[in-house]
Formats: structure tokens, sequence, C-alpha cells
């Protein structure tokens, strides 16, 4: 395969999933299941893509559920998206210190 | 744009992943950097190199990514009808290459998404994740395993901090995400299952599933909506 050719290939590929619906449906949608599908895709969509791969992410799935569990925590305590990543990432850190140094 | 720095600083650690992978393949790496500067999609980008290493024919390329990366179109519809008003073709030209799982999922904080709001939130991450991928495919794995390890949490934290505000208040979406936890979770130990089509399979039939015994009335999208704006600010 032609590097240059395989490039343009995949980004092409990528940029018409993206690009069609976005220029193609420009009117308000009205029907009324559509709108709420629509309203559930982004929580589900994003639940999919964390679950179960969070605890798969880090080099244990001990402290990935830890930081799972943190992460539910933080944000229904209502913190920032900020605070809530960075509380997730030092629960990772801790998680697996202690994993190192437990006798 | 403050709220795309954990992207930015997520898609760093993870292209330099892909950098490897290219670096591996034989793909320079100022191509590596210039496949996920137009490519914007981990498991897309994976897939493509997969394929090329391999030595498939370009039709297994495009239908391989294309496949792979379905959930875009999903995404496109809804984020098309968050956009404001009087957003032309020439804007959503440009907002399209910035369709990616994370920055969708922070635009999706907000009720009404803005032209400006959305192009800068993809400023950041596009640096980050073709910087990655540079710096993977020039040095390799440069990065301390703990940290990398701590790092891959960022992303997944972020997607939490956005749907759990909006469940806790809304009985339809805590049970939307309850559901799609669990599908997913018993779809993941189907062997042979695309990462990529288990997010579709699991999207598709738990938010039709929810549109049908929840239907959402204008009113309580506004109240959920509501909550996840003031997450955002």
């Amino acid at each position: 395969m032609n590097l240059w050719l395989f490039i343009a290939v995949m980004a092409g590929a990528t940029y018409l999933l993206r690009v069609t619906p976005l220029v193609a449906l420009r009117k308000r949608i009205t029907n009324r299941w559509f709108l709420s599908f629509l309203h559930y895709v982004p929580y589900v969509v994003l639940t999919a893509m964390t679950v179960p791969a969070i605890l798969f992410a880090t080099s244990s799935v001990l402290s990935g559920a830890a930081a799972l569990i943190v992460a539910i925590i933080l944000a229904k305590r209502g913190a920032s998206l900020m605070l809530v990543a960075l509380g997730a990432a030092l629960t990772v850190v801790v998680v697996e210190a202690l994993i190192v140094w437990w006798p | 744009m403050r709220d795309s720095i954990p992207i930015a600083l997520g898609y760093f650690t993870v292209a330099l992943a892909f950098g490897l992978y290219c670096a591996a393949a034989d793909v320079p790496a100022a191509l590596a950097g210039l496949i996920s500067a137009t490519n914007m999609s981990s498991s897309g980008q994976f897939a493509g190199i997969t394929i090329f290493s391999s030595g498939g024919g370009y039709l297994q390329l495009a239908l391989g990514v294309a496949l792979v990366n379905l959930r875009y179109v999903l995404m496109a519809i809804s984020l098309g009808q968050r956009l404001e008003p009087g957003v032309g073709i020439g804007q959503r030209l440009i907002l399209a290459a910035g369709i990616t799982d994370e920055i969708y999922a922070l635009a999706m904080a907000n009720r009404t998404v803005t032209f400006r709001g959305y192009a800068a939130s993809m400023v950041l991450p596009i640096l980050g994740w073709t910087g990655g991928t540079v710096v993977g495919a020039l040095v390799g794995n440069v990065l301390p395993p703990a940290l990398v390890s701590a790092f891959g949490v960022l992303l997944y934290a972020m997607f939490v901090a956005i749907v759990v505000p909006v469940a806790a208040v809304s009985r339809p979406v805590l049970w939307a995400v309850v559901g799609a936890a669990a599908l997913g979770s018993a779809l993941a130990a189907v062997e042979g299952l695309e990462v990529g089509w288990r997010i579709i399979i699991v999207t598709v039939v738990v938010s039709a599933v929810a549109a049908t015994l929840a239907p959402v009335s204008e009113d309580a999208e506004e109240q959920a909506d509501g909550v996840a704006g003031e997450v955002a600010t």
C-alpha cells in the first residue's frame, strides 16, 4: 500500500462519518421518540465507553475500580471536570503505591 | 477551553502508545503525526495501522476504519441538534473534524453548543493527540509506568463527571446509565466483538429502550441539561 494513499483513505473514511450527519441533518428534529433517543445517547455512550474499560485502563483492576468509585463520589458532590479527573488519577497513584508496599 | 486540558493530557499519553505502534509498523514520525491530526480517533487509527501492516487493501481499510468509527455518526447527529442556530456549512465542516468521544462529551455538558466554544475545545486535544503521536514515534515510552497508569483514567473520570450529576437528578437517565454499564460489561465478555461495535450496540439498544419506556418532555430535558450546564461552568 502507498503510505500517502493509505493516510488519505483513512482520513477520508473517518471525516465522512463525522461530516455527513452534521451537514446533511441541519433541520431541528421534531419526532418525540427520536428526540428522546438523542437525549439518552450522550449518557449511554459515555457509560458504555467507561464501563468496563476503566477497570483495565491502569496496571491493576483494583486501582481502576477505586478511581471509578472516587470519580463517582466527587462528581456527585459537584466537583469540576478537572477536579474529578485529577482526583481519580491521584487515587490510582495512591492505590498502586499501596499495592506495591502492602506486606 | 480550560475543561479541555484533561482531554489534551489524556490524549497525549494515549497517543504515545499509538506513536510506538506506528514506529513498529515503519511509519515515519511525521506521517504518524499526520495520521493522528487527520483522524483524531484512537481505535480507528489502531485498526488502520493494523490493516496497513497486515497488507490489507484500500476497501478493507475504508470499511474497517468506518465500522470502528461508526459511533461518530450518532455523535454528529446528536451534536447537530445542540448547535446554536445560524451555524453554517463552513463552520460545520470545521467542527466535524473535532467530533471525538471526549470533545463531544465535553460539549454535551451544555444545552446549546456554540461554534466558538466547540472549536476552542478542539485546539488543545488536537495538539495533544498529534504531539503525543510524534513524541511516541520518536522516543518511545518516555513516561514512568506509574504515571502512564494514572493518566489512563483521566478520560474515563471526565466521562463520569459528565454523567453522574445528570443521573443523580433524573431517574430515567440513572436507569439508562445502569443499563448501559450492565449491557456493556456483559458484551465485553463476548469474544471477538470489536470495542467499536460494542459501544454502538449498547448505545442504540439502551437509548431506544429508554426512549420507548421514558419519552422525554421538553421540561424534563431542560431540567437535566440545566444540571449538566452547571457542571461545565
